[in-house]
């Protein structure tokens, strides 16, 4: 199993998008190998002969009647939106 | 009964004043409005508060509906049409919810009348509601003290009479906690009873939505308004939903209540565990039958929890990227910028810090080591439950291992903070229900504070928890003690 000396919050950061200081980031790796070593005692279990439970109340192939209903307007759904013009949300640059 | 007594009422109460036109629904409103600019100063329970147009629903209600006339307050996660909602967070200041959450379809549908949203801790991520970003709600019994969380304004907006009843959500035990800090009644529906459609998602195989309120029949009036399948939610289930509140009076005999060994650890409070040993004695009193049994899974169900809640977490809020709605960074030189300071400047700390930890746990490499195994033994805390429940009706612990604690007192410590679920998230885990009871007090430097009795249920047994809750609650007179705030 994966030790909890391996995490690395700079990179993770990355991964998830979201910028820290470096005051923050000393902070996350501290705090986050701390919960990672305690959880470390999930390795004690015996789970060769278990299934992974994605819910509590397994559920499976719930259909629904393809039925179209009214639901917000373009302007509705814009509301909310930090920029925008013509009907549409205005993006940052993706393409150079 | 004079105007400015109507907040203490319990719901039950206040409908049957309703009903028979001793009071309206405007003047219900008008006197809870009045109540909350008195003690709000001093909890700061709200968000936002729209008596405007909660006096426009209550002059048109049919009071004769389940719970007509009927105002409740939200947590700030639920959407409510028109309302700001900002889950306690930086990044949805400004937002407003361009429609209603089944949830409040279904309470309107009743009668009853949102009219304010609650503060939280950011997204549901905490058990003291500090991690909110706009305000710290206090604790109605001690002000310098914590009310709970993540539900913290709501449980504390009720505990002051500054509402009848309160809508929350529990994740890992964020609305039975603060019940139980808070000196109310708080039910965790099982997975799958209530939508969650409209309801901004933390951890979406755990979240569920649920009330906090003075009784258990208050509880269950609620329960029988919000609960049902919706086409909007594939997890909501399809079993119809009874009238929670029938059951209540029925007696204990023939109950058999399961004791596990397990939840018997060290470091709870010795007044807490004196309390619950108490309420033991008077269930077996009123006929219930005590089992000893074994969750032998148990304590693994923090760790569990950390990795499953976060990695949902992570996806989750993948969302709140600056583009459709909410906070967007100032002048982002490319997408990586704008996406990693839109972030990084909207979400507070404890947000950043889960969706890191989700982030790692789902991350190539380690997915299989930490989540998957973490699913695994998931579904052995699930069976541990599905046993049990062969032998009983019902299993009783304490809510929290410890009283409301001092605000700021565990805002350093994320581990110790995770701890303070250990009675509560395995139930989340399980997919099981779940209620949090008065059943007493500690008495800390002069306090009153607040203990909870926990009564957790099989899947889709609400009705049997709350009879349970009922028969206990009816035989003691904790539910009727009011907080030094509600008294003002």
């Amino acid at each position: 199993m994966a030790k909890a000396a391996d995490f690395d919050a700079a990179y993770v950061s990355k991964l998830a998008r979201i910028n820290l200081t470096d005051e923050e980031t000393a902070r996350f790796q501290k705090q986050l190998t701390d919960v990672l070593k305690y959880a470390e005692k999930l390795r004690e279990v015996d789970v060769s002969h278990v299934e992974a439970a994605a819910h509590g109340v397994p559920m499976f192939n719930v259909f629904r009647e393809d039925k179209p209903c009214d639901w917000l307007s373009a302007d509705e759904a814009l509301s909310n939106a930090p920029h925008k013009a013509n009907q549409l949300f205005v993006v940052t640059k993706v393409v150079e | 009964m004079s105007r400015s007594d109507l907040p203490a009422l319990t719901i039950a109460d206040l409908q049957s004043l309703l009903r028979r036109k001793e009071v309206s629904p405007r003047e219900v409103l008008e006197s809870l409005r009045a109540r909350i600019e008195q003690v709000e100063p001093k909890i700061e329970a709200y968000l936002s508060i729209d008596f405007e147009a909660a006096l426009k629903e209550a002059d048109k209600v049919d009071v004769n509906l389940p719970l007509g006339g009927v105002p409740i307050a939200i947590k700030d996660i639920i959407n409510v049409a028109g309302q700001p909602c900002t889950c306690g967070s930086k990044i949805l200041a400004g937002y407003r919810s361009p429609y209603d959450a089944t949830v409040i379809n279904n309470l309107r549908a009743a009668g009853a009348i949102p009219f304010g949203k609650t503060n939280m801790d950011e997204f549901a991520m905490g058990s003291s509601t500090e991690n909110s970003s706009i305000k710290v709600t206090k604790n109605p019994w001690d002000l310098s003290r914590v009310p709970g969380g993540s539900s913290g304004g709501s449980a504390a907006a009720v505990a002051a009479n500054a509402a009848f009843g309160a809508l929350g959500t529990d994740t890992g035990g964020s609305i039975r906690q603060p019940a139980s800090l808070s000196g109310l009644v708080g039910l965790k529906p099982s997975y799958g009873r209530v939508s969650r459609f409209g309801v901004i998602a933390f951890a979406s195989s755990l979240d569920q939505v649920g009330p906090l309120t003075k009784t258990t029949r208050d509880a269950a009036m609620i329960m029988s308004a919000i609960a049902g399948q919706d086409r909007h939610d594939s997890t909501s289930l399809p079993e119809p939903v009874p009238d929670y509140t029938k059951n209540l009076g029925r007696d204990l005999k023939g109950i058999k209540l399961g004791v596990p060994k397990e939840y018997r650890v060290e470091g709870i409070h010795p007044q807490i565990s004196a309390a619950v040993n108490a309420a033991v004695k008077q269930l077996e009193s009123l006929g219930a039958e005590m089992v000893h049994l074994s969750l032998p899974h148990t304590d693994y169900g923090i760790a569990v929890y950390y990795f499953i809640a976060t990695a949902e977490a992570s996806a989750n809020l993948a969302r709140f990227d600056g583009v459709r709605y909410g906070y967007r960074a100032k002048d982002p030189k490319d997408l990586l910028d704008h996406y990693g300071r839109t972030r990084e400047e909207g979400f507070g700390e404890e947000v950043k810090r889960r969706i890191i930890l989700g982030t790692y746990v789902l991350s190539s490499g380690y997915y299989d080591a930490y989540y998957v195994r973490a699913q695994k033994v998931r579904e052995l805390i699930r069976q541990d439950f599905v046993k049990a429940f062969e032998k009983c009706d019902a299993i009783i612990s304490p809510t929290s291992p410890e009283p409301a604690f001092k605000l700021g007192e565990r805002t350093a410590n994320p581990l110790a903070m995770y701890l303070a679920d250990i009675f509560t998230n395995t139930a989340n885990l399980a997919g099981i229900c779940g209620i949090s009871v008065p059943c007493g007090f500690a008495k800390e430097n002069g306090s009153q504070l607040p203990i909870g009795l926990q009564i957790l249920g099989k899947s889709l047994n609400e009705a049997r928890i709350l009879q349970i809750a009922h028969a206990y609650e009816q035989s003691t007179d904790w539910h009727r003690a009011r907080s030094p705030i509600a008294k003002l």
